[in-house]
């Protein structure tokens, strides 16, 4: 594997190898030295064109826990702002000599046309409302990790499915391993298209859940008539208390933050025992690590 | 003025032919004087005329010019093209018509034809002063917003009545603006994939409905620029067989690539409207056999390069198209001559009003005409392209046919397949 752009780049074996190589440097977070030596020498940028403290965070974490040169390129106070092409900052990071490119940008595809610019890897950090892979990647090591497993598993991703990236990576990922995906949100956010099973009814998909996934929904969607009122979405769409107390006992909630608190979720339900969303964050570093690792350390 | 003979030239009716081509006309009598060439084997097309051309000048001149954009379309066998009116500034004044009207003289390759903006600035608030670029030297009628659609049902109507006074025609960009804010790509199961924002068929054929209804009700000409869905086809064939004035046009693009295009990310795929179904394609190509779109118009929209080599969002859409569409045509249709020269030259002459292109190579006619080498196959270089732009789609691809020479009034814009200038 060369880059990792999109979910689909991943099969079976290489995605379970990503998340057997996150748990293994998930062992690292309870020793004292929290660092490995395998990228040493190594150099990744972080290029974020857009505003993500926690994705930017995590992804520097990761790679200096494995002791690489870490650049943090932000597209704020650079280059950019002056009206820099994305092909000629390219160049710029090529001539540097980065390893990797960890990008985050507001247009879908960017990571898929940095790749033909640049000798090194490219990790997609989230492009625009096409994809988010390591988004699914750390959600998927969440769901193993609480579940035991991930063929078979129900899972519910609601909300805005049509503008989330994370929920086109996570729908392509858990398809590759087995789980099965049933999207819920109102008719104008899901997509007729995506090869899976969808409802309008939130209600009816809880009882069978062993997962339910809540998106973040932008209340810039109301003024575009997606929906009526955040109330209204929040009535029919968010999950709640009462709504929680429906699913079987085992099943456990997930969201890939930020949160809007009161209108897809309810504080009850995000400060819950069922609710993943800190151990979220907490895994993104090691399966973070797990994609640099195979990436850049891997096969040298 | 040199006189060439094209010895044994096959017509489109299938009928070989030496013509003589002297003082501007195809003549009869004596060929003594005229440079022989030799075009056995080669198909003799009346000269193509195209419908929707961008030369970008004014104001792109990075991009395209009216002497370059000139030079592609005499390669690609054209004789006549329509210059779309959204340069900068745009042309909706006699001034600006004038001007591209006479840098198409100056260059002299091909007879360029400026259309004219419908509204001021291409805005779609006010009518543009048509009637002075109608009786202007550049002679406007075909009145054209495309980039943008004449979206107000009001104003629309207002420009179908307006140029009947002198026989004008809308060209209307059929987009429903509402319906494509942020579009991409062609709204389907590829942009869902890609996380691009579609852009639906409805837009296109919601607009194109209402606007064959306007026509019949005022009893006007209406024709449809790039018509690219099946419901498009569908609305049309329903208008004509109801007698509605109104004609269409399809691109060679629409006929050959589809949505799954974009996977690439490459925004050279980018357009507007965008590339749809493998069933829209197979729609449009039937369309046009049956004569439901009348016309194949090219939408040549050079680009410069840092409009293509960036994000595919922030692209602009458009692609290249003159020098790519004869083959396009002819790997599409097949290599019925007779049909080529209806949907690629007759009928869009008739369309623009372009008396003196479109006509059968027959003795008297003006000597507007391309000659085609049928077996040759190329591959498309963009480097290879008199276009100053390079956004060509069909880059790498191996395409039939070949234009060997093309003939402007008698004189030779093109000779062993190179410019003469």
């Amino acid at each position: 594997m060369k880059h990792l752009l999109s979910a689909t780049d991943l099969d079976a074996s290489t995605a379970t190898l990503v998340l057997d190589t996150a748990a293994e440097m998930a062992t690292l977070a309870g020793r004292e030295v929290k660092k490995l030596p395998t990228l040493r020498g190594r150099t990744v940028v972080n290029l974020f064109y857009e505003d993500s403290t926690r994705t930017r965070i995590s992804f520097e974490a990761a790679a200096k826990r494995l002791s690489a040169d870490v650049i943090n390129f932000s597209a704020k106070g650079s280059s950019v702002s002056k009206g820099e092409s994305l092909k000629d900052t390219a160049l710029t990071l090529q001539a540097m000599g980065a390893d990797a490119v960890v990008i985050r940008h507001p247009a879908s595809g960017a990571p898929h046309r940095l790749s033909t610019w640049v000798a090194g890897s490219v990790v997609n950090a989230g492009d625009g409302t096409h994809e988010h892979p390591t988004q699914a990647l750390l959600d998927a090591y969440t769901m193993r990790s609480r579940l035991g497993r991930l063929a078979g598993l129900s899972v519910a991703i609601v909300g805005d499915v049509l503008h989330s990236r994370v929920a086109r990576s996570n729908v392509h990922l858990l398809a590759t391993l087995g789980a099965k995906v049933t999207l819920v949100g109102p008719p104008t956010l899901i997509p007729p298209d995506l090869r899976t099973e969808v409802s309008y009814d939130l209600d009816a998909v809880l009882p069978d859940a062993d997962v339910v996934m809540m998106l973040r929904v932008q209340r810039e969607r109301m003024a575009a008539s997606y929906f009526p009122s955040a109330r209204e979405y929040a009535r029919r769409y968010g999950l709640d208390g009462p709504r929680m107390r429906r699913l079987p006992d085992h099943a456990i909630v997930m969201h890939p933050g930020p949160m809007n608190r009161g209108m897809e979720i309810a504080p009850e339900v995000a400060d819950s025992a069922r609710s993943t969303i800190v151990e979220q964050v907490a895994n993104g570093v090691s399966v973070r690590m797990a994609v640099l690792y195979l990436l850049l350390g891997g096969k040298s | 003025m040199t006189q060439y003979l094209l010895k044994g030239a096959q017509l489109p009716s299938g009928e070989r032919a030496d013509i003589l081509v002297k003082d501007g006309v195809i003549a009869e009598g004596s060929a003594k004087d005229a440079q022989i060439i030799d075009a056995d084997g080669l198909v003799a097309l009346p000269g193509l005329v195209d419908l929707h051309t961008h030369l970008r000048e004014p104001g792109r001149e990075d991009a395209e010019t009216v002497e370059t954009g000139s030079r592609a379309a005499a390669l690609g066998g054209y004789t006549a093209v329509c210059a779309m009116a959204n340069t900068s500034p745009v042309a909706d004044t006699a001034g600006v018509v004038e001007q591209v009207y006479r840098l198409g003289r100056e260059a002299g390759l091909v007879d360029v034809q400026p259309v004219g903006a419908v509204t001021v600035g291409l805005a779609g608030e006010r009518l543009a002063e048509l009637g002075a670029m109608a009786t202007s030297a550049a002679q406007v009628r075909i009145f054209s917003d495309d980039g943008h659609c004449v979206a107000d049902p009001r104003l629309m109507r207002r420009a179908l009545e307006y140029v009947k006074a002198f026989d004008g025609v809308i060209a209307q960009h059929a987009e429903e603006p509402r319906l494509t804010e942020g579009a991409q790509m062609h709204e389907g199961e590829v942009a869902t994939r890609l996380g691009l924002t579609g852009w639906p068929a409805v837009a296109e054929e919601a607009i194109i409905a209402r606007d064959v209804l306007l026509a019949e009700h005022v009893g006007s000409r209406l024709h449809v620029c790039h018509v690219s869905t099946a419901g498009s086809v569908e609305v049309l064939r329903q208008a004509k067989a109801r007698g509605v004035r109104v004609t269409a046009e399809v691109t060679p693009h629409h006929l050959l690539l589809t949505d799954e295009r974009a996977t690439s990310y490459d925004p050279v795929f980018k357009v507007n409207p965008p590339l749809r179904t493998q069933a829209d394609v197979e729609a449009l190509r039937q369309a046009l056999r049956e004569g439901v779109i009348d016309v194949v118009a090219t939408d040549h929209a050079p680009h410069a390069v840092e409009d293509k080599e960036c994000e595919w969002a922030y692209a602009r859409p458009g692609m290249l198209g003159l020098e790519t569409a004869l083959s396009i045509a002819v790997d599409v249709l097949g290599p019925d001559w007779d049909l080529i020269a209806e949907r690629m030259s007759r009928t869009p002459a008739r369309i623009a009003g372009l008396d003196g292109h479109g006509h059968d190579i027959k003795t008297g006619a003006p000597a507007n005409l391309t000659l085609v080498d049928p077996a040759a196959r190329r591959v498309v270089d963009p480097s290879d392209s008199a276009s100053r732009s390079r956004n060509t789609p069909y880059a790498g691809m191996t395409l039939p046919a070949r234009v060997v020479a093309t003939f402007l009034r008698g004189e030779a814009t093109v000779l062993d397949g190179k410019a003469v200038r």
